[in-house]
Order: structure tokens, then sequence, then C-alpha cells
């Protein structure tokens, strides 16, 4: 098993997710109460990911962060690598390929509480801030913690955008699904077995807990 | 609410734990040609025991991914390429050191099938890729990777491929395309003979060379790369390549070492 894999895999996806929560948040909370008529446009930008090819996204993300790129020598001029083949590069691909994971079950979540609540809240005098974490975040927790599971589950298991950003390099890029790609090349079945094992055991985890939540959040009395 | 906060606190503790990160010794970051990647376990080994200091990070691809790869600012120390091209095109860019470039080897192409394989490998050599038996001919992708354009122009040369054409399966390397044909995906591929002189394949199938005229020279070359953190380290490698442990090792996987 390659520790090494699993470990950055991991450190990956729990970054992935703490940034998408931050900035998720807000644009969920944004397309759930919005009423601009575009408002389906940044839905499609937002649900891109769900559609295209990782190899499209690959290539637009290495064109962008390469050293022939603005973005990319800013980057190294400022830290002194490139941020294609780094593990900077792969979070910053990360986000932006889970970014549907997280912020639809956000809306979804928002859009379900009641409105009146919302407005009763307003009319008491609360921010909408306030009103945000003391009615809309606990009614919606069920759904703020499927964003964050599925973003998290999303980015262990991505492949083709990590293997044309990162490059494969251990330590610093090789998650643990290249791992499993890079075993099997190698004819280490056993090895290969043993990981692709372990990310089905996760990601069934990872499901069932979502299904489970879903089910409770069908009488959140009994779990608040 | 508290559930919600209550696990945020959890993750946030996860993530600064995992953040931490040991500090590391001196690293090689090496891009290897697939066709090392068996070669390269035993060269570790041996390299880990006069440098205990120094780490080698390995990663094998095609060497033209590998080139694309550097192009757009890959970190690698030490790129081993399948051919010399390649490396030619790095040192043309400035992006490698033409002092360090080096043949270490030439690669020689095998026909392998697997042990089980109906197809008569020993009688009939280069036309076991005619036996109806051979429905699937795995090469690796001669876009990028050296071996699958020795492998094509082999079968050019040999008056084959506009017969084999239909057949051919692409590896993204030739270590993938070794793979295609051990685990019965193709029931025939031209790969290279340091994959099928390892372990993993050795017992497992049988081989026919490929005559060293049926295809251009796979001059292989390695070279230390402008950017390397560590200069001295990659060379201290390189230099190991060179030397009579690292040419015993190459030798052992068929790789054939210049004059040496």
């Amino acid at each position: 098993m390659d520790w090494e894999a699993i470990r950055l895999s991991l450190r990956l996806a729990t970054l992935t997710t703490l940034a998408l929560l931050a900035l998720g948040l807000p644009l969920a909370y944004w397309l759930a109460f919005t009423r601009r008529r575009w408002k389906f446009l940044v839905e499609a930008v937002v649900a891109l990911p769900l559609v295209l090819p990782p190899t499209v996204l690959g290539f637009y993300l290495l064109v962008a962060m390469g050293s022939r790129s603005p973005v990319g020598r800013a980057y190294e001029a400022l830290t002194g690598h490139t941020l294609a083949f780094s593990f900077e590069g792969l979070l910053a691909a990360s986000i932006l390929y889970s970014l549907p994971f997280t912020v639809q079950p956000f809306a979804a979540a928002f859009a379900a509480v009641d409105r009146g609540l919302l407005e009763a809240s307003w009319c008491l005098g609360e921010s909408r801030a306030r009103t945000f974490l003391r009615v809309v975040a606990p009614l919606s927790w069920a759904g703020i913690l499927t964003g964050m599971v599925l973003s998290f589950a999303h980015t262990l298991g991505e492949f083709g955008v990590v293997l044309m950003v990162g490059g494969n390099l251990p330590g610093r890029t090789r998650t643990v699904s290249i791992a499993v790609y890079d075993q099997v090349q190698a004819m280490d079945y056993g090895a290969a077995g043993r990981t692709a094992l372990l990310l089905l055991g996760v990601s069934f985890l990872v499901l069932a807990f979502t299904y489970g939540l879903r089910r409770a959040q069908r009488k959140p009395w009994t779990l608040i | 609410m508290k559930r919600l906060r209550s696990a945020l606190t959890v993750l946030l503790g996860l993530a600064l734990g995992l953040t931490l990160q040991a500090a590391t010794p001196r690293t090689v970051s090496v891009a290897a040609a697939a066709d090392l990647q068996f070669a390269l376990v035993d060269l570790q080994a041996a390299f880990t025991k006069v440098h205990p200091d120094i780490d080698l990070a390995l990663t094998y691809g095609s060497s033209g991914n590998f080139y694309a790869q550097i192009v757009n600012g890959a970190p690698f120390d030490l790129f081993l390429s399948a051919d010399e091209t390649y490396p030619q095109k790095l040192m043309d860019a400035g992006l490698a050191d033409r002092a360090s470039a080096f043949r270490y080897s030439r690669g020689r192409l095998v026909l392998w099938v697997p042990a089980a394989s109906p197809i008569p490998l020993e009688r009939l050599g280069l036309k076991a890729l005619l036996d109806p038996a051979a429905k699937k001919v795995a090469i690796a992708n001669p876009r990028h990777a050296p071996y699958g354009r020795a492998a094509e122009a082999a079968l050019a040369k040999l008056g084959l491929l506009d017969a084999v054409r239909p057949r051919l399966v692409y590896g993204e390397n030739i270590a993938q395309t070794a793979q295609f044909v051990q685990t019965g995906a193709a029931d025939i591929g031209i790969l290279a003979l340091s994959l099928v002189k390892a372990s993993a394949m050795s017992g497992l199938g049988r081989r026919f060379e490929l005559p060293l005229d049926a295809y251009p020279p796979l001059e292989q070359g390695g070279v230390v790369l402008t950017r390397t953190r560590d200069r001295a380290a990659a060379w201290a490698f390189r230099d190991f390549l060179r030397g009579p442990e690292g040419v015993a090792i190459l030798k052992r996987y068929g790789f054939l070492v210049d004059g040496r």
C-alpha cells in the first residue's frame, strides 16, 4: 500500500473541502435566494465540471498554470516554483473540479428552507448574516454536510485532471487514484488490488453516509 | 448546529495535522522512460547503498509526455528518455544541461506472447504478427512513445504495417503496452526487452527478439534539467548510471550499453 499517496490524497481532499466550504456557502446562498435573471448562467458554469471531460479541464488548467502563461509566471516569480505539477496547483484544480459537488447540495438545502422563517427573522431585526447563522444553516445542516462529504470523496477519486495537471510526482502530486494506475502498469496487481479495495470501501461508506443523512433529514427533530 | 460546528472543528484539526509535513532529505526527481520501471528498482536499491542521504522520487511514463511536462515547468531533476531526440530538444530550449547529456543504453524490441498463447512465436518469428490468433497487437503510442515509434518503423520496414494496422492497440507508454499483453487483453505485443526480462514477466511468456537492423537504433539518452534544485545530487545519480555498478544492472535487463 502506498501510504505516501494515501496521506497526500487525504490532505488534498481535506483542504479542498475546507476551501469549498468557504467558497461554496456564499455562492450557494446567492444561487438559492437571488432573483437575477441571469442566475441560470452562473448555475451552468458551476455545473460545468460535471459534464466536461477531465481532459478538457486538465488541458485548460495546464495551459493556465504552466510557465508560459501570465498566471503561471507570476506564481513562479512569487514562490520560485511552477503552479502546475505542484500540490498547490492540484489543490486549485480540485477546488474547481469538485465545485458542483459542494455548491449544488448547499443550494438545494438553502432553497428548501421555509422563506417565511427567514422573513420572520428579518422582521425581528436580525441581520442577514445572523439569520443565515441562526436560521438557514441549522435547518440545512444535512445538505451542508452532504456537500462537504461529496466534495471530499470526489477529490479522493479524481484521476484525469490530477494526472494532467499534477504529473504523478511521488510525495507531491501522486494521489491514491494515480498510485493504483501506477501499480497496475508496474504489474504489481497485489498492491493495486489492496489500494483499489480501500478506495471501494471508502467510497461505499461515504455514499452510505450521504444517503443515511438524506433519510435523517426527513425527520430532523430526531437528530438536532 | 452543534454537530456542524464540531464536524468543522475536527476537519480543521485534521487539515492542520496533514499540512505539517516532515522535513524532506535531498531528493532527486527522476522522469524515467517506462522501459526502465523494473531496472530502476534495482538501480535505486544499489544507489541508495552508496548515497544513503539522497532519495530518488521516480515517475514513469512515455518520453514524449515527459518532454511536454518539462516544457510546461514540471519540477524534475533528471530525465531518462527512451530516445535522444527529446533530451536534444530540451537542451536546444535551454531546459537541460548540455554538459550532463549522456547515453545510457540502446533499447531493444521484442515480440512477446503470454505462455498459454496458441501463437507459435518460436516457429513463426516475425510472421507471428500475421497469425490469426493475433487479433489484437499492442504497441506503444507512436505519437509520444519512442518504443511505439520504433515498433511502427519496424512494421513498416518489414512490410507488415498495412496488414497489422487494423489490429493495433496503443498503450499510453511501453509499460502499459506490456501490461496489455501480460493480462491477455492483447494477444501479442511489440515490447521493450528490459520489461519482459524482469521477474514480473519473464516466466509468464515467450519472446522473439526483433533483429537490430529492423528499426532505427533506439539510442537512449539522459540529461540533468536546468531547473534542478540539487544539481550535485542529480549528477550523483547520473554518474552512478554510467559507473560499473549501474551499467551492470542495465545489462542484466537487456539494455545494450555502448562500448562497455
